[in-house]
C-alpha cells in the first residue's frame, strides 16, 4: 500500500459523509427538550460533542486528502459486488412474499454466482436445500420465528 | 484462597453433562471459525446472539466463551498452512509458521502452536479466578466518574494507539458513537435520530451492526478482490515435536502468557497486540537469530501462547467492569445484556454461581481443545477445502437468519445491506472495524456515566478529574492518543500499523 501523493477524491466523499452525519445530529439534539436536570446535560448534549467531534476529523480528513494520504485500494471487481447486493436485496423484497427458504436460496445462489460459482440455477439448488435445512432446525426446533412462504407451508405444515 | 473454593464449585457445576454439551460446542464451532478465513469469533458470537435467546443463560454465555477460546486455536492452522490468517490475531503466527510448513514442517508449527495455546490458555485462566474478585473489590470503590474515564481510556486504545492512522481509527469510532446516539435516551426518555420509525426506538442493533460489517463487509471485499489468493501447504511428516522443539519453544509459551494476560487484561487493546508484542520479544532474546523470518519456532511459540492469554485476559474487564476491549468482548457484552445480566461487580455477587461456572468451564474448554486441535487437525484441514462460493453464500445465508429471527422486518434488514456496504468501504480505505463496534456498544454506557457523574457534581465539568483515580485514567487516555501520534510523524509508524487490529 504506497500512499499516492497527490489528492484524493475518496477522501472528499469521506468527509462529506461525516459532515452529513454531524449535521444529522446536530439538527436532531435542536429538536430535543433540553432536560438537564442536575447534571446541566440533557438529551441533545452529547449527541452535540460527537457532531462536534465528527466536523473536527472531516476537515482532518479533507487535509489528509489533500495530502494524498490515504490507502489506495486495489482495483475492484464490480460485477460480484452486485451479485451479492442484488441478492440481498431480492431477499428483503421476497421474504414476506416467498418465504424464508425461497429468498434465502437466491440470496446464497446469488452469492455463490458472485464468487464464480456457475449456472446460476445449480447454486440456487443448493440454497433451496440448504435454506430448507435451516428453516428445519431454526424454526422448527429452536423455536425462532421465520417467516413462511408457500414452500415452507407445503412442507411442514401441510 | 476464597478464589479457589468458588472455582472448585463451578467446576462441580461445569460438571454438568449439558454444561459439557454447551462448552464442546462452543469450542468446536470456535476452531471452525477460527480456521476459516473471512470468519472470527466476532462475527460468529454475534450470529448466534439471536439463536440462543431462548437457551439457558450460563450454557450460551460458556459456549460464546468456548468460541473465544476456539477461534484463537484455529487461527493458528491456517496462518501456517495458507499464510492468510484465519483471524487478526493469527497474523504474526503466518510469519514465522509458513515458513515453517514450506519446509515441510508444519506438523511441529502446528503442535507449538496447539500446545502453547493450552498452556498458555490455562495459567491465564487461572490467572483470571484469582485477580477478579480482587479487581471486583476494587471496582466497588469506582464512581461513575472513574467508569467514564475507564471508557475514555478503552475508547483510546482501541481506535487511536495501534492501527497505521489516528485518524482513521478515531473516525470508526465516532460513526459509532453517532450510531449509539439512536433511539430513547436512557436517562430522559427523549427519542434521538428515530424519525418516527419505530424500529429505531430501541437503538441500533448491536449483532445486526457486527453482522453487517464483519460478515456482508468482508464477502464483499473478498469477492471484489481480482487477485487470487496463495495455494496450501499440505502437512508432511508427523506433528511431532522434536526434543529441540520443546527445548526451544516451552520458554516462548510462557514468557507470551505473560505478556498476553496483562495486555489482555488492561483496556489496551486485544490479543493482536499481544501477539505482536510476543513476537518481538522472541526476536529479541533468541538464539537463533538467523533463523527468523526463515522458520523460527519460538516466532509461533510465543505469539499463539500470547493471543491465548490475551483472550482470557480480555475476561477480566469484561466481567468484572463490564468494559469490552475488544470487539468479540463487546459483542459478548451484549450477549449478556440479553440475558438480562450486566457484568460488572455486581454479577460476582448476583450471579456468583454462573460467573464461576462460566471461568471453570474455559478450564474444560481448553482442555478440549488441545484434544481437538492436535489428534484431530486432519479434519479441520478438510475445512479448508470448502469452495469459496458455497462457503461465503452460506456465511451470507447465516448472516441474515440472524436478523431475520429477531425481528424480520425490512427496515432492519435494509440496515443490514447498508451497514454492509458501509464495512466494505471501510476495508477498501483502511478503515479499522472493531471501534465502531465498541463505539456502538460502549457509546450509550459512557453518555450514562458521564451524565451521572455531571449530576452528582451539580454540572461541574471539573469533577471529571477531581479524584486521583480519574484523573490519572484520563491522563494515561491522552498519553495513549499523543504519543503513538508523534511516533507515526517521526516516521516510526511501521511498529504501530504491523499491530492493526482488524477483526477480533
Amino acid at each position: 500500500m504506497s500512499p499516492e501523493r497527490r489528492p484524493r477524491g475518496a477522501a472528499f466523499v469521506i468527509a462529506a459523509g461525516l459532515a452529513g452525519l454531524a449535521a444529522l445530529l446536530l439538527v436532531d439534539a435542536a429538536g430535543l427538550k433540553q432536560d438537564g436536570g442536575y447534571a446541566g446535560v440533557g438529551p441533545g448534549d452529547v449527541p452535540r460533542i460527537i457532531a462536534y467531534g465528527l466536523l473536527v476529523l472531516s476537515v482532518l480528513t479533507v487535509m489528509s486528502g489533500l495530502r494524498g494520504d490515504l490507502p489506495k485500494p486495489p482495483r475492484q471487481a464490480p460485477a460480484p459486488v452486485f451479485w451479492i447486493l442484488g441478492g440481498l436485496g431480492l431477499q428483503l423484497a421476497l421474504l414476506h412474499v416467498a418465504g424464508f427458504v425461497i429468498s434465502g436460496a437466491i440470496l446464497f445462489g446469488m452469492t455463490a454466482r458472485g464468487f464464480g460459482q456457475t449456472p446460476l440455477w445449480k447454486a440456487v439448488a443448493v440454497g433451496m436445500v440448504l435454506a430448507l435445512v435451516i428453516y428445519g432446525v431454526f424454526d422448527r426446533i429452536l423455536q425462532l420465528n421465520l417467516p413462511a412462504g408457500p414452500l415452507e407451508r407445503l412442507i411442514f405444515r401441510g | 484462597m476464597e478464589s479457589f473454593s468458588l472455582l472448585m464449585q463451578g467446576l462441580a457445576a461445569a460438571m454438568d453433562p449439558m454444561i459439557l454439551l454447551y462448552a464442546l460446542i462452543g469450542v468446536t464451532l470456535g476452531t471452525a471459525v477460527g480456521v476459516l478465513p473471512g470468519i472470527g469469533p466476532a462475527l460468529t458470537v454475534a450470529l448466534l446472539l439471536p439463536v440462543t435467546y431462548g437457551l439457558d443463560p450460563a450454557g450460551s454465555l460458556i459456549m460464546f466463551a468456548g468460541i473465544y477460546y476456539g477461534g484463537m486455536y484455529g487461527g493458528s492452522t491456517t496462518s501456517i498452512l495458507l499464510n492468510t490468517p484465519g483471524e487478526s490475531a493469527s497474523i504474526v503466527t503466518a510469519i514465522e509458521g509458513n515458513q515453517m510448513a514450506r519446509q515441510g514442517r508444519g506438523g511441529p508449527a502446528l503442535a507449538t502452536a496447539a500446545i502453547g495455546s493450552f498452556v498458555a490458555g490455562l495459567i491465564a485462566t487461572l490467572l483470571l479466578a484469582f485477580l477478579a474478585p480482587q479487581v471486583v473489590k476494587l471496582a466497588l470503590t469506582l464512581g461513575p466518574r472513574e467508569y467514564f474515564a475507564l471508557m475514555v481510556l478503552a475508547f483510546v486504545t482501541v481506535s487511536a494507539t495501534f492501527g497505521d492512522s489516528a485518524l482513521r481509527g478515531l473516525t470508526s469510532l465516532f460513526i459509532g458513537l453517532a450510531l449509539a446516539c439512536v433511539g430513547i435516551d436512557g436517562l430522559t426518555g427523549a427519542a434521538r435520530l428515530t424519525y418516527g420509525v419505530p424500529q429505531l426506538m430501541d437503538g441500533i442493533e448491536t449483532t445486526t451492526l457486527a453482522v453487517a460489517l464483519f460478515a456482508i463487509g468482508e464477502a464483499l471485499a473478498v469477492a471484489a478482490m481480482l487477485t487470487p489468493s496463495d495455494g496450501m501447504h499440505s502437512v508432511k511428516g508427523s506433528v511431532r515435536m522434536t526434543g529441540q522443539d520443546w527445548r526451544r519453544s516451552w520458554k516462548a509459551w510462557l514468557r507470551g502468557t505473560f505478556i498476553g494476560f496483562p495486555i489482555g487484561s488492561m483496556p489496551a487493546g486485544g490479543a493482536d497486540v499481544a501477539s505482536f508484542l510476543s513476537y518481538a520479544a522472541e526476536r529479541k532474546l533468541t538464539k537463533h537469530p538467523e533463523e527468523f523470518g526463515k522458520g523460527a519456532i519460538e516466532g509461533v511459540a510465543g505469539p499463539e501462547a500470547a493471543n491465548n492469554a490475551a483472550a482470557a485476559g480480555t475476561l477480566v474487564p469484561l466481567l468484572t467492569l463490564g468494559l469490552p476491549t475488544t470487539a468479540t468482548a463487546a459483542i459478548m457484552l451484549a450477549g449478556f445484556q440479553q440475558f438480562g445480566l450486566q457484568p460488572g461487580p455486581l454479577l460476582f455477587v448476583m450471579n456468583a454461581e454462573l460467573v464461576w461456572t462460566l471461568i471453570a468451564s474455559l478450564l474444560i474448554a481448553n482442555l478440549m481443545l488441545v484434544v481437538l486441535n492436535l489428534p484431530l487437525i486432519g479434519l479441520w484441514i478438510k475445512l479448508l477445502s470448502i469452495p469459496r462460493p458455497w462457503l461465503y453464500g452460506g456465511i451470507l445465508l447465516f448472516a441474515t437468519l440472524g436478523t431475520i429471527g429477531v425481528n424480520p422486518s425490512p427496515v432492519e434488514l435494509g440496515m443490514l445491506i447498508l451497514f454492509g456496504l458501509m464495512g466494505y468501504g471501510m476495508r477498501l480505505y483502511g478503515y479499522p472495524i472493531a471501534p465502531v463496534v465498541v463505539g456502538l456498544i460502549l457509546g450509550p454506557m459512557a453518555e450514562q456515566q458521564l451524565r451521572r457523574a455531571l449530576a452528582i457534581a451539580q454540572g461541574d465539568w471539573t469533577t471529571l478529574v477531581s479524584t486521583p483515580v480519574s484523573a490519572t485514567l484520563l491522563g494515561i487516555s491522552a498519553i495513549f492518543l499523543v504519543v503513538p501520534m508523534l511516533m507515526r510523524r517521526r516516521g516510526r509508524g511501521q511498529v504501530l500499523s504491523q499491530v492493526a487490529g482488524d477483526a477480533d
